[in-house]
């Protein structure tokens, strides 16, 4: 009954301290910090001007090209300046900062939570509707959702998966809302799949949710088309094409996409902020955000405004614990250190990790051993082993060869190998420069 | 018995005269005709293989200063005017004056001046360093100090001072072959003109932020004010995007725009330690 991918995978410790701690709505700040560049693809452009009077919910930055969307105000309140700002990137982009007066929302949002099942607008309208309210993957890649919601000319997919999986160890914030949320989340998966034109939809939940997996399996019975998959627990689990092969049995093809096989793969944040935006018409201008880690006071899942800056939450935890050698803004996995907390909250910020400097630190680098144990747990069938060295000594074109590109960064060879070598950091050099100088080819 | 070895002996002379014939046809067939002067050229050339002139190695650059007619944009950092002058001779044609030119790290962040706001530990290369993040200080355009350059530098000229956390270049090894260049992520080292006894007038930085960040993330960033560009008497100092350049060419090293920088940020190096009077300014020299 419990389904799993065949190849690769690994089982970190779980650490999901704050499972059974209900999502706490924080304050809003006093001062907001939206950058422009919340998504993968074109920055949107700023449409506000320093000192005009915004309502949550409008339109602050509009999406500039496909590959975009717009980004709206989380807030009431005046913009304060239009100035360059370190983000969760670690690098510097335009953002819109925004003095807080009050909270006053645009009239058409729906603030209401109030189950709204029914659902009124046509696929194209559903589509548009995610376009307007600037909705993007919420597990972490930030990819535009309107896109992914239109099938592309000559390809046809026929099932949706709604990824529940959250496999990183301490992150919670998709867990509690499908506790919390299960009926809207479920309803935004009806609605993607009107949009998609598909009858079926699975949710696949790791078996360390139980009570997620009975919860949602007993609100699915309401739902036509949708069942629930356990899936067995180990890491990448929540890799799309992890999860579409422990689903349904099918293989993405190495270069491919999803829906190749037929298949789009949602987050359960994306399903929930799909609902709000169709149903309630509510801009994706707040997300919940886990803070957790070994020695935080009080960690918890905290619905935050988009644009609140990284120290309030940590705040709300209960304040940065003394040993703290390491924030890091998502999984521990996948996430990325912050070279400083004075960054704001983004639509792809779902977790923000404190962990002591004792065990964040990275330990001496030895020689590889060939013992092999990158190969086997990398869920894609590379070998991380080779394709690292290869990047660290620019042998671009053999890395190619040994498919650099398949690799998504999931993390698994770094932290199984006895040798401590920094394998994802040269691969992920590499596959930029191998993707780069592919790029490069196609326009020469 | 005597037969039998003759019989092999004369065996072997029509087998090897045969072969002998195919190989000289075969040979006169398939001759590749290299103009002689190209090995001539390889030899004169330093054999590096650095790559500096543009080239894949030596051999590929003797090629084409070979098929080349003049020597425009053809040069050999590492020999220099030297090496240049024998090819000429080689190639019977007139040499071209070409600067000497070294190697200039344009950063002055060190842990006194930038201060650390955060600690970078993963792989130890720049290049990886630079895709993750704006670096250990406030300053996204400076130094990272992984040491790329260090280990692009095929002369030895390179070395990472672990005080100052920068890289260090020696200007008597340094043959301006501009690998560390190529090599650096974030473009902080320069090819300036070689001066005499190495002097150098420079602005040690890079950061392109307006005043206010940049003096925040390092005490001695260009802050962008302009003074040194007012008061160079040469044009040689321009300002772009809040970060002054000093054109080695242009520069006459009259010193003037040394004190009149508020952060210390434009550096002299080589001068001797006591003022001299600004009315003698060295004079640069051509070679």
């Amino acid at each position: 009954m419990f389904k799993t991918f065949p190849k690769g995978g690994i089982h970190p410790p779980e650490n999901k301290l704050t499972a059974d701690k209900p999502t706490v709505i924080l304050p809003v700040p006093k001062q907001v910090t939206v950058p422009v560049s919340q998504h993968i693809g074109a920055p949107a452009t700023p449409v506000v001007e320093k000192g005009a009077a915004v309502l949550a919910g409008q339109v602050i930055a509009e999406a500039k090209g496909f590959v975009s969307t717009n980004i709206h105000s989380p807030v009431s309140g005046k913009v304060s300046k239009i100035d360059t700002v370190v983000d969760t990137t670690g690098y510097k982009q335009t953002a819109v900062i925004i003095d807080v007066e009050g909270d006053e929302w645009v009239t058409t949002v729906d603030r209401s939570t109030a189950l709204e099942k029914e659902i009124t607008l046509t696929r194209e309208e559903i589509i548009e509707r995610c376009r307007q309210c600037g909705l993007v993957g919420m597990g972490g890649a930030t990819f535009p959702t309107h896109i992914k919601l239109t099938v592309p000319a000559g390809k046809s997919c026929d099932q949706v998966i709604i990824n529940g999986v959250e496999c990183e160890p301490f992150l919670t914030s998709d867990h509690r809302l499908m506790l919390e949320r299960g009926a809207e989340v479920l309803t935004g998966a009806t609605i993607i799949m009107k949009a998609l034109g598909v009858e079926r939809a699975v949710v696949g939940i790791e078996a360390n949710k139980p009570d997620a997996i009975s919860h949602l399996t007993e609100l699915a019975r309401e739902f036509r088309g949708i069942t629930v998959q356990p899936l067995k627990v180990k890491y990448p689990q929540g890799g799309e094409k992890q999860l579409i092969k422990a689903c349904t049995g099918r293989e993405v093809p190495s270069g491919g996409l999803p829906i190749d096989v037929g298949v789009v793969v949602q987050n359960v944040g994306t399903a929930f902020a799909v609902y709000e935006a169709v149903q309630k018409n509510k801009p994706l201008v707040e997300r919940v955000v886990t803070v957790a880690g070994k020695s935080v006071t009080n960690p918890g899942n905290f619905l935050v405004r988009i644009g609140t800056p990284v120290t309030a939450l940590i705040e709300a935890a209960g304040g940065m614990p003394d040993d703290t050698g390491k924030v890091v803004n998502g999984g521990p996995m996948m996430g990325k250190a912050l070279a400083i907390t004075e960054v704001p909250v983004t639509k792809g910020t779902s977790g923000i990790l404190l962990f002591p400097a004792v065990a964040a630190r990275r330990a001496e680098v030895l020689p590889c051993i060939r013992c092999g144990k990158c190969s086997s747990a990398c869920a894609m069938g590379l070998e991380p082993w080779l394709i690292s060295v290869l990047s660290e000594k620019g042998m671009w074109d053999q890395a190619e060869k040994e498919k650099i590109t398949d690799c998504m960064e999931c993390g698994a060879c770094t932290y199984t190998c006895p040798a401590k070598r920094p394998l994802l950091d040269y691969i992920r050099l590499g596959k930029s420069t191998v993707i780069r100088m592919a790029r490069e080819k196609i326009t020469k | 018995m005597s037969s039998t070895v003759l019989l092999t002996i004369a065996m072997l002379s029509v087998l090897g005269l045969l072969a002998a014939v195919i190989l000289y046809f075969v040979a006169q067939k398939f001759k590749v005709v290299e103009d002689p002067r190209i090995d001539l050229v390889n030899e004169a050339l330093p054999g590096a293989n650095c790559g500096g002139c543009g080239y894949t190695g030596c051999r590929a650059f003797a090629e084409a200063l070979v098929k080349s007619t003049s020597f425009e944009g053809l040069n050999c950092p590492v020999g220099g005017a030297d090496t240049m002058g024998k090819v000429a001779l080689i190639l019977d044609r007139q040499a071209v004056a070409i600067e000497p030119e070294v190697a200039v790290v344009r950063c002055n962040g060190t842990p006194d001046n930038a201060a650390r706001t955060s600690y970078y530990d993963g792989a130890m290369s720049c290049r990886i360093a630079h895709s993750l993040y704006g670096g250990t200080t406030g300053c996204h355009y400076g130094c990272l100090g992984c040491g790329d350059c260090v280990l692009a530098c095929k002369f030895d000229a390179m070395y990472m001072d672990p005080v100052t956390e920068l890289p260090v270049i020696l200007d008597d090894k340094c043959v301006a072959c501009g690998a560390c260049v190529k090599a650096c992520p974030r473009s902080i080292i320069e090819l300036r003109k070689r001066n005499r006894k190495d002097r150098k007038i420079y602005v040690s930085c890079v950061n392109k932020d307006k005043g206010g960040p940049a003096r925040k993330a390092c005490k001695v960033a260009c802050i962008g004010c302009g003074k040194c560009v007012k008061v160079c008497p040469y044009d040689a100092i321009t300002m772009e995007n809040n970060l002054a350049f000093i054109d080695s060419y242009k520069c006459k090293l009259c010193r003037k725009c040394v004190p009149e920088c508020p952060t210390l940020a434009i550096l002299e190096i080589g001068f001797p330690v006591k003022e001299q009077k600004p009315a003698e300014p060295a004079k640069a020299e051509t070679n």
